[in-house]
């Protein structure tokens, strides 16, 4: 589990910018506008003032979530995520969050943003309804710990169980296992998911079941119960078939809607069920 | 024994929005029927399709249309082998395709699990009183049993 972010704001907030300014008028150039340049604004990154409605919680001091609003003003070329950070480094440094990688591959920092499951370094500002606050909540069904972070060890518990790893059977090859490319593609889609949880934590069965697998572990089993090379699908799909896994599906999409990465997740558990019910007859 | 131990102010976990219980996955010793259910549900499906659109039609449109349904209609209906076995399919089948319907709302809606079980049985004592009775009636209709009808065959026997 990553750790919450603690970067206090001095160092990567004032000093950071103080400095830049500083590199900036000793080298004549870089990022900094030249003087009386940019007249007309051509190029310019056009700013507005954003509200951020952040759900806060607290352990140690609230009893119970509250909302938070902040008054921030962003760029064009910013994202939800910036925005985070700007409150985090420059207002609030207890604001907690995860985020690794920041741009859209890690799977860190997905969180409900305006009622729908996002990932919030992928959300850019200027694409949301800026009239009206921006909230930014945690996503549901998962216990949080606090402010915006959830625990997921629900989410990997489900996820371990459907053996998420190669299974082979028979001598182990000299060289690579081959794969033609059309069994490559049979699963590829699916080999895309990054364990964000935007798509469990979207699910309506899993808010009230929190013992169905959910979408996120039937795409993992569905890129190994389609692997050509793997040899444990039977395993995998004895374990789908449970009275939790994907005959809990109801087909609400709210999966395939959610996913980051655009993986087609309501039609992968689909999938599944058809290759459990091709198995039994 | 020493208590468990606990993070500072650990005394705050119930006042936690509680969206879920903890991952504890029981594994069923009952089989597990959902594969049958989900499959059934998709064939009496599309057998309904066939069976209620077909009722409407031979009741409804063809002929005289609305106006000819009363108890010769049904009596009519009911002598023959065919209309008894299309009913009683379609009441067997409509009936279980509506219950695995709602049996499956009240297990994603029902939280509690007293609340959950009293509803299953509810609706499953619905469900057999409904086969039942409407079985019954298929099968024992009597064309006689309406004095202001007089069928020829009725005074006859």
């Amino acid at each position: 589990m990553s750790s919450p972010e603690t970067t206090p704001r001095e160092t990567s907030g004032t000093a950071g910018s103080a400095k830049s300014a500083q590199a900036a008028s000793e080298h004549d150039g870089g990022a900094q506008p030249r003087e009386g340049g940019n007249i007309g604004g051509t190029g310019e990154v056009p700013s507005f003032e954003v509200t951020l409605k952040i759900r806060r919680y607290d352990p140690e001091r609230d009893s119970e979530p509250r909302w938070e609003e902040h008054r921030l003003t962003m760029y064009g070329t910013d994202r939800v995520l910036d925005a985070l950070h700007k409150v985090k480094w420059e207002v609030d440094g207890s604001l907690t969050f995860r985020r690794s990688c920041a741009h859209g591959v890690c799977g860190s920092d997905a969180m409900r943003i305006n009622g729908v499951n996002r990932l919030a370094c992928k959300v850019l500002l200027k694409d949301l309804n800026l009239d009206k606050p921006i909230t930014v909540e945690p996503i549901k069904g998962l216990p949080v710990e606090k402010d915006l972070l959830v625990d997921m060890e629900p989410f990997f518990a489900s996820y371990r169980e459907i053996m998420p790893f190669l299974i082979t059977k028979g001598a182990e090859p000299t060289r690579e296992r081959i794969q033609s490319q059309v069994d490559r593609e049979r699963f590829d889609d699916t080999t895309k998911c990054i364990l964000c949880a935007a798509c469990t934590s979207s699910c309506p069965v899993f808010w009230t079941d929190g013992q169905y697998f959910g979408p996120a572990a039937i795409v993992n089993a569905h890129r190994f119960i389609f692997d050509s090379r793997d040899a444990g699908s039977d395993l995998r799909l004895e374990i789908l078939n449970d009275k939790e896994g994907v005959w809990r599906c109801r087909t609400t999409f709210n999966c395939s809607e959610a996913c980051p990465r655009g993986i087609q997740v309501t039609k992968a558990i689909a999938e599944v069920k058809q290759a459990i019910i091709a198995r039994k007859f | 024994m020493s208590a468990p131990e606990q993070t500072p102010g650990g005394s705050y976990a119930p006042a936690l929005e509680t969206p879920r219980s903890p991952y504890k996955r029981s594994r069923s010793t009952r089989p597990n029927w959902e594969l049958h259910g989900w499959l059934f549900m998709r064939m009496s499906g599309l057998a309904l399709i066939v069976l209620v659109f077909g009722h409407l039609f031979i009741n409804l449109v063809q002929g005289e249309g609305i106006h000819q349904v009363d108890w010769g209609f049904v009596a009519g209906k009911w002598s023959s082998p065919f209309w008894q076995t299309w009913d009683l399919l379609m009441l067997w089948l409509a009936q279980l395709h509506g219950t695995n319907g709602v049996r499956t709302v009240i297990n994603d809606y029902a939280e509690r699990d007293a609340t959950r079980f009293w509803l299953k049985m509810a609706l499953y004592l619905a469900t057999v009183i409904v086969l039942v009775v409407g079985t019954l009636v298929i099968f024992t209709f009597d064309p006689c049993a309406d004095p202001t009808r007089n069928f020829d065959f009725c005074s006859a026997a």
